[in-house]
Protein backbone atom coordinates (compact mmCIF):
# COMPACT_ATOMS: atom_id res chain seq x y z
CA UNK A 1 0.00 0.00 0.00
CA UNK A 2 1.56 3.69 -0.84
CA UNK A 3 2.28 5.94 1.54
CA UNK A 4 -0.69 8.32 2.35
CA UNK A 5 0.18 12.12 1.22
CA UNK A 6 0.03 14.52 3.81
CA UNK A 7 -2.60 16.76 2.72
CA UNK A 8 -4.89 18.39 5.28
CA UNK A 9 -8.23 15.41 4.71
CA UNK A 10 -5.37 12.81 5.05
CA UNK A 11 -4.03 14.03 8.30
CA UNK A 12 -7.40 14.99 9.86
CA UNK A 13 -8.49 11.32 9.31
CA UNK A 14 -5.51 9.13 10.13
CA UNK A 15 -5.35 11.53 13.50
CA UNK A 16 -8.85 11.05 14.18
CA UNK A 17 -9.59 7.57 13.49
CA UNK A 18 -6.70 6.73 15.83
CA UNK A 19 -7.54 8.92 18.42
CA UNK A 20 -10.60 7.39 18.48
CA UNK A 21 -9.39 3.89 18.15
CA UNK A 22 -7.13 4.71 20.60
CA UNK A 23 -10.19 5.97 22.96
CA UNK A 24 -12.38 3.40 22.08
CA UNK A 25 -9.53 1.21 23.63
CA UNK A 26 -8.70 3.00 27.14
CA UNK A 27 -12.73 3.25 27.93
CA UNK A 28 -12.72 -0.41 27.56
CA UNK A 29 -9.64 -1.04 29.70
CA UNK A 30 -10.89 1.49 32.11
CA UNK A 31 -14.34 -0.40 32.78
CA UNK A 32 -12.62 -3.42 33.21
CA UNK A 33 -10.19 -2.56 36.02
CA UNK A 34 -12.35 -0.16 37.66
CA UNK A 35 -13.94 -2.19 40.01
CA UNK A 36 -10.57 -4.41 40.68
CA UNK A 37 -8.98 -1.15 41.17
CA UNK A 38 -11.75 0.35 43.95
CA UNK A 39 -11.57 -2.94 45.78
CA UNK A 40 -7.90 -2.76 46.38
CA UNK A 41 -8.15 0.61 47.41
CA UNK A 42 -11.07 0.00 49.93
CA UNK A 43 -9.60 -3.17 50.94
CA UNK A 44 -6.21 -0.94 51.61
CA UNK A 45 -8.39 1.70 53.68
CA UNK A 46 -9.86 -0.54 55.70
CA UNK A 47 -6.92 -2.65 56.74
CA UNK A 48 -5.20 0.73 57.46
CA UNK A 49 -8.62 1.37 59.86
CA UNK A 50 -8.53 -2.07 61.45
CA UNK A 51 -4.18 -1.69 62.15
CA UNK A 52 -4.84 1.62 63.23
CA UNK A 53 -7.31 1.15 66.14
CA UNK A 54 -7.21 -0.43 69.31
CA UNK A 55 -7.27 -4.16 69.08
CA UNK A 56 -10.46 -5.64 70.24
CA UNK A 57 -12.64 -7.83 69.64
CA UNK A 58 -15.89 -7.24 68.48
CA UNK A 59 -15.33 -3.50 67.18
CA UNK A 60 -17.49 -2.08 64.67
CA UNK A 61 -16.39 0.50 62.43
CA UNK A 62 -18.85 3.35 61.53
CA UNK A 63 -19.45 4.94 58.07
CA UNK A 64 -17.13 8.10 57.57
CA UNK A 65 -17.78 11.60 58.91
CA UNK A 66 -16.51 14.31 57.33
CA UNK A 67 -15.09 16.49 59.42
CA UNK A 68 -12.40 19.51 59.01
CA UNK A 69 -12.11 18.41 55.90
CA UNK A 70 -10.63 14.78 57.03
CA UNK A 71 -12.28 11.44 57.33
CA UNK A 72 -13.56 10.12 60.70
CA UNK A 73 -14.01 6.80 61.15
CA UNK A 74 -15.47 5.82 64.12
CA UNK A 75 -15.08 2.50 66.48
CA UNK A 76 -17.73 1.52 69.06
CA UNK A 77 -17.23 -1.76 71.34
CA UNK A 78 -21.04 -2.57 72.55
CA UNK A 79 -22.29 1.06 71.19
CA UNK A 80 -19.56 2.66 73.45
CA UNK A 81 -16.96 4.77 71.67
CA UNK A 82 -13.67 2.71 71.59
CA UNK A 83 -11.82 5.32 69.62
CA UNK A 84 -11.53 6.50 65.83
CA UNK A 85 -9.15 6.42 62.58
CA UNK A 86 -8.84 9.70 61.19
CA UNK A 87 -7.56 9.69 57.96
CA UNK A 88 -5.26 13.16 57.50
CA UNK A 89 -3.45 14.90 54.53
CA UNK A 90 -0.43 17.02 55.25
CA UNK A 91 2.50 18.73 53.53
CA UNK A 92 5.69 16.40 53.68
CA UNK A 93 9.39 17.15 52.25
CA UNK A 94 8.51 15.59 48.74
CA UNK A 95 4.96 16.16 48.49
CA UNK A 96 1.50 15.73 50.39
CA UNK A 97 0.89 12.43 52.15
CA UNK A 98 -1.61 10.58 53.56
CA UNK A 99 -1.84 9.42 56.81
CA UNK A 100 -4.26 6.92 59.01
CA UNK A 101 -4.13 8.44 63.21
CA UNK A 102 -6.16 5.72 65.65
CA UNK A 103 -6.95 7.25 68.67
CA UNK A 104 -8.74 5.27 72.17
CA UNK A 105 -11.90 6.58 73.82
CA UNK A 106 -9.55 9.35 75.59
CA UNK A 107 -7.52 10.36 72.57
CA UNK A 108 -4.24 8.30 73.25
CA UNK A 109 -2.27 7.21 70.05
CA UNK A 110 -3.40 3.44 69.54
CA UNK A 111 -1.50 3.52 66.09
CA UNK A 112 -0.36 4.80 62.44
CA UNK A 113 -0.22 3.70 58.97
CA UNK A 114 1.14 5.73 56.08
CA UNK A 115 -1.05 5.13 53.37
CA UNK A 116 0.84 7.07 51.11
CA UNK A 117 3.87 9.27 50.40
CA UNK A 118 6.55 10.64 48.51
CA UNK A 119 9.14 11.43 50.84
CA UNK A 120 13.07 10.60 50.25
CA UNK A 121 13.96 6.94 50.42
CA UNK A 122 15.76 5.95 53.11
CA UNK A 123 15.43 8.98 55.16
CA UNK A 124 11.59 10.45 55.22
CA UNK A 125 10.32 7.04 54.24
CA UNK A 126 11.28 6.01 57.30
CA UNK A 127 8.49 7.38 58.71
CA UNK A 128 6.56 4.17 59.20
CA UNK A 129 9.16 2.36 61.29
CA UNK A 130 10.28 5.43 63.10
CA UNK A 131 7.70 6.65 64.74
CA UNK A 132 6.15 3.38 65.97
CA UNK A 133 7.62 3.71 69.72
CA UNK A 134 6.66 4.54 72.79
CA UNK A 135 7.40 8.65 72.43
CA UNK A 136 4.52 8.35 69.88
CA UNK A 137 2.67 5.11 70.56
CA UNK A 138 0.22 5.10 73.68
CA UNK A 139 0.93 9.56 74.16
CA UNK A 140 -2.22 12.15 74.07
CA UNK A 141 -1.19 15.28 72.06
CA UNK A 142 -2.76 17.43 74.77
CA UNK A 143 0.00 15.95 77.03
CA UNK A 144 3.12 15.25 74.86
CA UNK A 145 4.31 18.43 73.48
CA UNK A 146 4.64 16.76 69.37
CA UNK A 147 6.52 19.04 68.04
CA UNK A 148 10.32 17.83 67.43
CA UNK A 149 12.85 17.24 70.03
CA UNK A 150 15.14 19.93 67.76
CA UNK A 151 11.93 22.04 68.04
CA UNK A 152 11.68 21.54 72.34
CA UNK A 153 9.31 18.85 71.85
CA UNK A 154 8.90 15.50 73.11
CA UNK A 155 9.94 13.50 70.11
CA UNK A 156 13.01 12.59 68.59
CA UNK A 157 13.10 13.51 64.38
CA UNK A 158 14.28 10.72 62.17
CA UNK A 159 17.85 11.62 61.55
CA UNK A 160 18.21 14.21 58.71
CA UNK A 161 14.80 14.10 57.50
CA UNK A 162 13.33 17.33 60.14
CA UNK A 163 11.21 18.38 57.85
CA UNK A 164 8.88 14.71 56.88
CA UNK A 165 9.04 14.54 60.97
CA UNK A 166 7.58 17.85 61.18
CA UNK A 167 4.60 17.00 58.79
CA UNK A 168 4.23 13.80 60.35
CA UNK A 169 3.80 15.59 63.84
CA UNK A 170 1.39 18.12 62.52
CA UNK A 171 -0.40 15.81 60.55
CA UNK A 172 -1.30 14.02 63.98
CA UNK A 173 -1.80 16.57 65.93
CA UNK A 174 -4.42 17.69 63.15
CA UNK A 175 -6.47 14.58 63.42
CA UNK A 176 -5.94 14.94 67.31
CA UNK A 177 -7.44 18.19 67.02
CA UNK A 178 -10.00 16.58 64.22
CA UNK A 179 -11.27 13.79 66.15
CA UNK A 180 -11.67 15.66 69.68
CA UNK A 181 -13.91 18.10 67.98
CA UNK A 182 -15.82 15.80 66.25
CA UNK A 183 -19.25 15.35 67.16
CA UNK A 184 -19.32 11.85 67.90
CA UNK A 185 -16.19 12.31 70.36
CA UNK A 186 -18.58 14.15 73.06
CA UNK A 187 -19.15 10.37 74.67
CA UNK A 188 -15.62 10.51 75.76
CA UNK A 189 -15.29 12.08 79.35
CA UNK A 190 -13.87 15.75 79.23
CA UNK A 191 -12.92 15.20 75.32
CA UNK A 192 -14.23 19.06 74.39
CA UNK A 193 -12.18 20.61 77.54
CA UNK A 194 -9.20 18.35 76.00
CA UNK A 195 -9.99 19.63 72.45
CA UNK A 196 -9.99 23.47 73.15
CA UNK A 197 -7.19 23.33 75.68
CA UNK A 198 -5.13 21.99 72.75
CA UNK A 199 -5.76 23.82 70.30
CA UNK A 200 -4.61 27.06 72.12
CA UNK A 201 -1.51 24.92 72.03
CA UNK A 202 -1.24 24.09 68.80
CA UNK A 203 -1.50 27.81 67.70
CA UNK A 204 1.51 28.92 69.79
CA UNK A 205 3.48 25.67 67.66
CA UNK A 206 1.93 27.13 64.46
CA UNK A 207 3.57 30.62 65.22
CA UNK B 1 16.60 -13.55 7.77
CA UNK B 2 16.99 -15.63 10.27
CA UNK B 3 19.89 -13.92 10.71
CA UNK B 4 18.91 -10.15 10.38
CA UNK B 5 16.13 -11.41 13.28
CA UNK B 6 18.25 -12.47 15.79
CA UNK B 7 20.61 -9.42 15.27
CA UNK B 8 17.66 -7.17 15.79
CA UNK B 9 17.03 -8.63 18.53
CA UNK B 10 20.28 -8.87 20.53
CA UNK B 11 20.95 -4.94 19.23
CA UNK B 12 18.99 -3.30 21.66
CA UNK B 13 20.87 -5.89 24.65
CA UNK B 14 24.25 -4.37 24.36
CA UNK B 15 25.47 -2.79 21.55
CA UNK B 16 22.84 -0.58 21.39
CA UNK B 17 21.81 -0.94 24.57
CA UNK B 18 19.11 2.23 25.19
CA UNK B 19 20.75 3.27 28.82
CA UNK B 20 24.20 2.68 28.81
CA UNK B 21 25.02 3.05 25.16
CA UNK B 22 22.43 5.53 23.33
CA UNK B 23 21.97 7.33 26.87
CA UNK B 24 18.17 7.79 26.16
CA UNK B 25 15.55 7.08 29.17
CA UNK B 26 17.24 8.77 32.11
CA UNK B 27 14.78 10.21 33.85
CA UNK B 28 13.38 6.73 34.67
CA UNK B 29 16.60 5.48 34.47
CA UNK B 30 17.78 7.82 37.64
CA UNK B 31 14.32 7.97 39.23
CA UNK B 32 12.98 4.86 39.49
CA UNK B 33 16.22 2.68 40.14
CA UNK B 34 16.94 3.03 43.92
CA UNK B 35 16.13 -0.67 44.34
CA UNK B 36 16.51 -3.39 42.29
CA UNK B 37 13.33 -4.50 41.71
CA UNK B 38 11.56 -1.50 41.27
CA UNK B 39 14.13 -0.82 38.53
CA UNK B 40 13.42 -4.41 36.59
CA UNK B 41 9.58 -3.57 36.75
CA UNK B 42 10.10 0.07 35.11
CA UNK B 43 11.97 -1.84 32.51
CA UNK B 44 9.03 -4.56 32.23
CA UNK B 45 6.41 -1.92 31.64
CA UNK B 46 8.82 -0.52 29.23
CA UNK B 47 9.56 -3.12 27.25
CA UNK B 48 5.91 -4.00 26.98
CA UNK B 49 4.87 -0.53 26.02
CA UNK B 50 7.87 -0.65 23.39
CA UNK B 51 7.22 -4.02 22.13
CA UNK B 52 3.37 -3.09 21.22
CA UNK B 53 3.52 0.38 20.29
CA UNK B 54 6.62 -0.53 17.62
CA UNK B 55 4.11 -3.42 16.29
CA UNK B 56 1.65 -0.87 15.93
CA UNK B 57 3.32 1.36 14.68
CA UNK B 58 4.76 -0.32 12.02
CA UNK B 59 1.29 -1.64 11.20
CA UNK B 60 0.08 1.95 10.77
CA UNK B 61 3.19 3.31 8.63
CA UNK B 62 1.90 3.54 5.47
CA UNK B 63 -1.38 5.10 7.00
CA UNK B 64 -0.03 7.94 8.55
CA UNK B 65 0.80 11.00 7.19
CA UNK B 66 4.36 11.99 7.04
CA UNK B 67 3.60 15.44 8.93
CA UNK B 68 1.31 14.13 11.76
CA UNK B 69 3.27 11.15 12.54
CA UNK B 70 4.57 12.66 15.53
CA UNK B 71 1.60 13.25 17.68
CA UNK B 72 0.11 9.58 15.61
CA UNK B 73 2.95 7.91 17.20
CA UNK B 74 2.38 9.75 20.13
CA UNK B 75 -1.08 8.59 20.63
CA UNK B 76 -0.83 5.13 20.07
CA UNK B 77 2.17 4.97 22.86
CA UNK B 78 -0.12 6.72 25.51
CA UNK B 79 -2.68 4.58 24.84
CA UNK B 80 -0.80 1.59 25.52
CA UNK B 81 0.93 3.27 28.60
CA UNK B 82 -2.46 3.90 30.41
CA UNK B 83 -3.45 0.75 29.74
CA UNK B 84 0.00 -0.29 31.70
CA UNK B 85 -1.06 1.74 34.25
CA UNK B 86 -4.72 0.87 34.58
CA UNK B 87 -3.83 -3.13 34.89
CA UNK B 88 -0.57 -2.15 37.33
CA UNK B 89 -2.98 0.03 39.27
CA UNK B 90 -5.44 -2.90 39.26
CA UNK B 91 -3.30 -6.71 39.38
CA UNK B 92 -0.19 -5.35 41.30
CA UNK B 93 -1.49 -2.08 43.98
CA UNK B 94 2.57 -2.51 45.75
CA UNK B 95 4.20 -1.92 42.36
CA UNK B 96 2.56 0.72 41.68
CA UNK B 97 2.61 2.11 44.78
CA UNK B 98 6.57 2.74 44.10
CA UNK B 99 6.50 3.75 40.72
CA UNK B 100 3.94 5.74 40.96
CA UNK B 101 4.51 8.97 39.01
CA UNK B 102 7.28 7.23 36.64
CA UNK B 103 4.89 5.08 34.82
CA UNK B 104 2.67 7.58 32.71
CA UNK B 105 6.29 9.22 32.45
CA UNK B 106 6.69 5.65 30.32
CA UNK B 107 4.63 8.25 27.70
CA UNK B 108 7.82 10.46 27.23
CA UNK B 109 10.75 7.93 27.48
CA UNK B 110 12.73 8.89 24.62
CA UNK B 111 13.51 5.38 23.78
CA UNK B 112 9.78 4.63 22.55
CA UNK B 113 9.21 7.34 20.69
CA UNK B 114 13.10 6.90 19.38
CA UNK B 115 12.44 3.30 18.53
CA UNK B 116 9.30 4.26 16.92
CA UNK B 117 10.60 6.85 14.84
CA UNK B 118 13.65 5.09 13.73
CA UNK B 119 13.11 1.72 13.05
CA UNK B 120 9.61 0.91 13.83
CA UNK B 121 8.12 3.58 10.70
CA UNK B 122 11.21 1.62 8.58
CA UNK B 123 10.63 -2.21 9.21
CA UNK B 124 7.77 -4.53 9.03
CA UNK B 125 6.25 -5.81 11.83
CA UNK B 126 8.05 -9.17 12.88
CA UNK B 127 11.22 -7.10 12.74
CA UNK B 128 9.89 -4.45 15.20
CA UNK B 129 8.58 -6.58 17.53
CA UNK B 130 12.00 -8.34 18.07
CA UNK B 131 13.75 -4.59 18.01
CA UNK B 132 10.91 -3.50 20.47
CA UNK B 133 11.70 -6.89 22.54
CA UNK B 134 15.33 -6.50 22.49
CA UNK B 135 15.96 -2.57 23.17
CA UNK B 136 13.05 -3.38 26.52
CA UNK B 137 14.87 -6.31 27.69
CA UNK B 138 18.23 -4.07 27.41
CA UNK B 139 16.67 -1.46 29.23
CA UNK B 140 15.39 -3.72 31.68
CA UNK B 141 18.69 -5.23 32.27
CA UNK B 142 20.92 -1.93 32.47
CA UNK B 143 17.86 -0.47 34.83
CA UNK B 144 17.83 -3.95 37.22
CA UNK B 145 22.10 -3.80 37.48
CA UNK B 146 21.45 -0.24 38.15
CA UNK B 147 19.04 -0.77 41.35
CA UNK B 148 20.75 -4.02 42.59
CA UNK B 149 24.08 -1.72 42.46
CA UNK B 150 22.19 1.15 44.57
CA UNK B 151 20.24 -1.14 46.73
CA UNK B 152 23.36 -3.01 48.26
CA UNK B 153 25.17 0.33 48.58
CA UNK B 154 22.53 1.55 50.07
CA UNK B 155 21.03 -0.55 51.88
CA UNK B 156 22.81 -4.08 52.19
CA UNK B 157 19.69 -5.80 50.13
CA UNK B 158 19.79 -7.31 46.61
CA UNK B 159 15.63 -7.89 45.93
CA UNK B 160 14.70 -7.19 50.00
CA UNK B 161 16.96 -10.10 50.33
CA UNK B 162 19.64 -8.69 53.57
CA UNK B 163 23.57 -9.81 52.60
CA UNK B 164 24.71 -7.10 55.33
CA UNK B 165 23.16 -4.92 57.70
CA UNK B 166 21.06 -1.88 56.71
CA UNK B 167 23.43 0.57 59.21
CA UNK B 168 26.27 -0.16 57.01
CA UNK B 169 25.02 1.09 53.84
CA UNK B 170 25.89 4.21 52.32
CA UNK B 171 22.75 6.35 52.12
CA UNK B 172 24.15 8.17 48.97
CA UNK B 173 22.87 5.61 46.96
CA UNK B 174 19.27 5.49 47.07
CA UNK B 175 19.59 9.47 46.61
CA UNK B 176 19.96 11.05 43.16
CA UNK B 177 23.44 11.47 43.61
CA UNK B 178 24.08 7.85 43.93
CA UNK B 179 22.08 7.14 40.96
CA UNK B 180 24.63 9.15 39.00
CA UNK B 181 27.53 7.71 40.46
CA UNK B 182 26.24 4.36 39.64
CA UNK B 183 25.36 5.31 36.24
CA UNK B 184 28.55 6.66 35.50
CA UNK B 185 30.68 3.40 36.76
CA UNK B 186 28.02 1.02 35.14
CA UNK B 187 28.81 3.07 31.88
CA UNK B 188 32.11 3.18 31.74
CA UNK B 189 32.79 -0.86 32.42
CA UNK B 190 30.64 -1.43 29.59
CA UNK B 191 32.18 0.85 27.46
CA UNK B 192 35.82 -0.82 28.49
CA UNK B 193 34.19 -4.31 27.62
CA UNK B 194 32.81 -2.96 24.26
CA UNK B 195 36.08 -1.43 23.29
CA UNK B 196 37.85 -4.46 23.43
Amino acid sequence: MAKMKSTLSNMLLSLTLIALVAAGLLAGVYTMTKATIDATNAAKQQAAIIAVLPQQEGLEIAEPIMHEGMEIYCATLDGQTAGAAVKVAENGFGGTFNLMVGFDAEGAITGFQVLDHQETPGLGSKMQEWFANPQVIGQKVGETNFTVSKDGGDVDAITAATISSRAFLLAVTKAYNAFMSAPAADAASGATVMAEENETENETVEE
Amino acid sequence: MANKALKTLTNGLLKENPTLVLVLGMCPTLATTSSALNGMSMGLATTFVLLCSNVVISLLKNLIPDKVRIPAFIVVIATFVTIVQLCMQAYLPALYDSLGLFIPLIVVNCIVLGRAEAFAAKNNAGLSALDGLGMGLGFTCSLTVLGAIRELLGTGKIFDFSIFPDSYGMLIFVLAPGAFIALAYVMAIVNKLKSK
